[in-house]
């Protein structure tokens, strides 16, 4: 470590005296994380339900669905909930503006959670079953939009560590999603029947854990936040948890005991939370230090003035 | 629509009098920004936010060369591309006839997605109303062909208002006026229509590098990658998509 500090020292820059540049991203604990969260466990749970749908698994399906429409409700009251003005959260459909993220999130929201709602009703209830199957299918594409839109929301941002992680948060947040919503179905089907959620964990935590390796490493200096303080410490325990719950949920379908996949779900469950609240710490952590505005910034000035030079 | 219109700061004759905060807080009606002896200089309000919408930076700058003082009256930019504008869910950031970005009050939600997507930190969120607020380049002044508060109470013309086609010709010309003078270190800021943002409304001209006075050296808009951005993530939702086709793909049970 010591090494490293002296291969790459501190980058100079100057600033008004310390002061972030760019306001802090207003998003709280929990409700930005755990949303997030919830999510990626209603857009990835969906995707197993339609699965289940076509190859006719009705005792995976009908977990899949109730998590995919308890999570749904969940998180639009936890999006509700962070609002300044939660009264007014209506006007986020007074509009459609595709230059806004959250614009667009707010209308794949309303569907994902309306189509899950009847979808796990005509489960729950076996009313309108025609309906219900539609409905189903029909989270099976609004649901990896849900688990997937919320990356760029964040990167869509002055947020440095943020924006320049664009590419690997889109992936993280979709291993994730895949992983948590393995972990619930895992556990709430009857265990023979829960192989493809298994396989979905085991998939998820794969893709979470490589992309999480390349957000901490590939973005210069601006993955230095993802790497230390509380959001580092977040991001090394989602990292453990994850791959633990990945092996623990690849071994879970050889025996017949449920303890493995009991452990699987809660390791994954716990990881996919410490790696939205790790990335939600770490974009605060860039936003408030003016090093990572200012220094990417200058380099960016410095090329363009090498090839103006050059060329 | 009108003529764009939009402020020239110049702070090599700003004296730091604070006249534009009080100005725009009487006109605009904003509350106090609490009461902080923040040991920067004359600096007590920090920086800009929900209720400071003019705020002045105080650097006292003492080197070899000689001691300096520098002041500089910062405001919101009214980006040619403002990201505020662009990322609101709701449709409460519009952009005037005049080419300025003000929020409608009666509209916002406080979803706060504008605050940190702005490349400059200017709006921000006032937390006992739950709603976003920033300059409004006095639009009710401008509707009535008034400038705005502080261009009007700048003793020193620091702040000049007017179309900003005017505004680049008089700042180009004051830039030259300095560096003739030997003031080499003068330099423009936001005003070039080929930057980041697609040049600022309210642009200035510096006696030190940007970050010096807190404001950000390269800005860009953040919605110029979000083409890039929805792409990845139309990527990682397909994958999803193939991992859950997997996930099934093998044998018929279990």
């Amino acid at each position: 470590m010591s090494r490293e500090r002296a291969m790459v020292p501190d980058a100079e820059f100057r600033s008004y005296y310390g002061q972030p540049i760019i306001k802090d991203p207003l998003w709280h604990e929990p409700h930005m994380p755990v949303y997030l969260y919830l999510g990626g466990l209603s857009g990835a749970s969906s995707l197993l339900a339609a699965g289940c749908e076509l190859t006719g698994r009705d005792r995976l399906a009908a977990p899949a669905k109730i998590a995919a429409a308890v999570a749904g409700s969940a998180g639009a009251a936890f999006l509700v909930a962070e609002l300044g003005r939660p009264e007014r959260f209506l006007n986020m459909l007074r509009v459609f503006k595709p230059t806004s993220p959250m614009s667009v999130g707010s209308w794949i929201l309303a569907a994902q959670s309306g189509l899950a709602a009847v979808a796990a009703g005509s489960a729950v209830t076996g009313l309108l079953p025609a309906v219900g199957r539609a409905a189903g299918l029909a989270t099976g594409v609004t649901g990896p939009m849900m688990a997937t839109y919320t990356a760029v929301l964040v990167s869509d941002t002055a947020v440095p560590s943020w924006h320049a992680g664009h590419r690997e948060l889109a992936f993280l947040f979709a291993g994730s999603a895949l992983a948590s919503a393995g972990a619930v179905a895992m556990v709430a089907a009857p265990h023979r029947e829960a192989g493809p959620a298994r396989r979905m964990a085991v998939i998820g935590a794969a893709v979470e854990t490589v992309a999480s390796e390349v957000l901490e490493r590939r973005l210069g200096i601006l993955s230095e936040p993802y790497r230390e303080g509380s959001a580092g410490r977040l991001m090394r325990a989602a990292r453990v948890l994850t791959v633990t719950g990945g092996a623990l949920a690849a071994v879970s379908g050889l025996t017949r005991w449920r303890t493995p996949s009991v452990l699987s779900a809660a390791a994954l469950t716990a990881g996919s939370l410490c790696a939205r609240f790790g990335v939600l710490r770490a974009g605060r952590a860039s936003a408030a230090d003016p090093k990572y505005t200012v220094v990417p910034q200058r380099e960016r000035v410095a090329a363009r003035e090498r090839n103006r030079a050059g060329g | 629509m009108s003529e764009r219109v939009g402020f020239f700061t110049d702070t090599s004759v700003c004296i730091g009098c604070k006249a534009c905060e009080v100005a725009c807080k009487e006109w605009n009606d904003v509350p106090d920004d609490g009461f902080v002896f923040r040991a920067t200089s004359y600096d007590n309000t920090g920086g800009l936010g929900a209720s400071t919408w003019r705020h002045v930076a105080f650097i006292e700058d003492f080197t070899e060369r000689g001691d300096r003082w520098l002041m500089s009256s910062d405001v919101c930019k009214h980006c040619t591309h403002a990201a505020c504008l662009d990322v609101c869910p709701t449709g409460a950031l519009f952009r005037t006839e005049f080419d300025t970005i003000v929020v409608q009050a009666d509209i916002c939600n406080g979803c706060g997605y504008c605050v940190p997507a702005c490349p400059y930190g200017v709006i921000d969120r006032r937390e006992d109303d739950g709603r976003a607020w920033k300059c409004t380049l006095c639009y009710d002044r401008l509707r009535d062909g008034l400038e705005p508060a502080c261009a009007k109470a700048c003793p020193t013309d620091s702040i000049q208002f007017g179309p900003l086609e005017e505004l680049r010709e008089r700042a180009a010309e004051r830039l030259a006026t300095l560096h003739e003078a030997g003031v080499a270190e003068a330099r423009l800021y936001g005003e070039r229509p080929d930057d980041g943002v697609g040049g600022d409304g309210a642009f200035f001209l510096l006696l030190d590098e940007p970050e010096v006075y807190g404001l950000p050296p390269d800005p860009v808009v953040t919605t110029r990658d979000l083409p890039s951005m929805w792409l990845w993530a139309g990527a990682a939702a397909v994958s999803m998509a193939a991992a859950c086709f997997g996930a099934f793909a093998r044998g018929p049970r279990r």
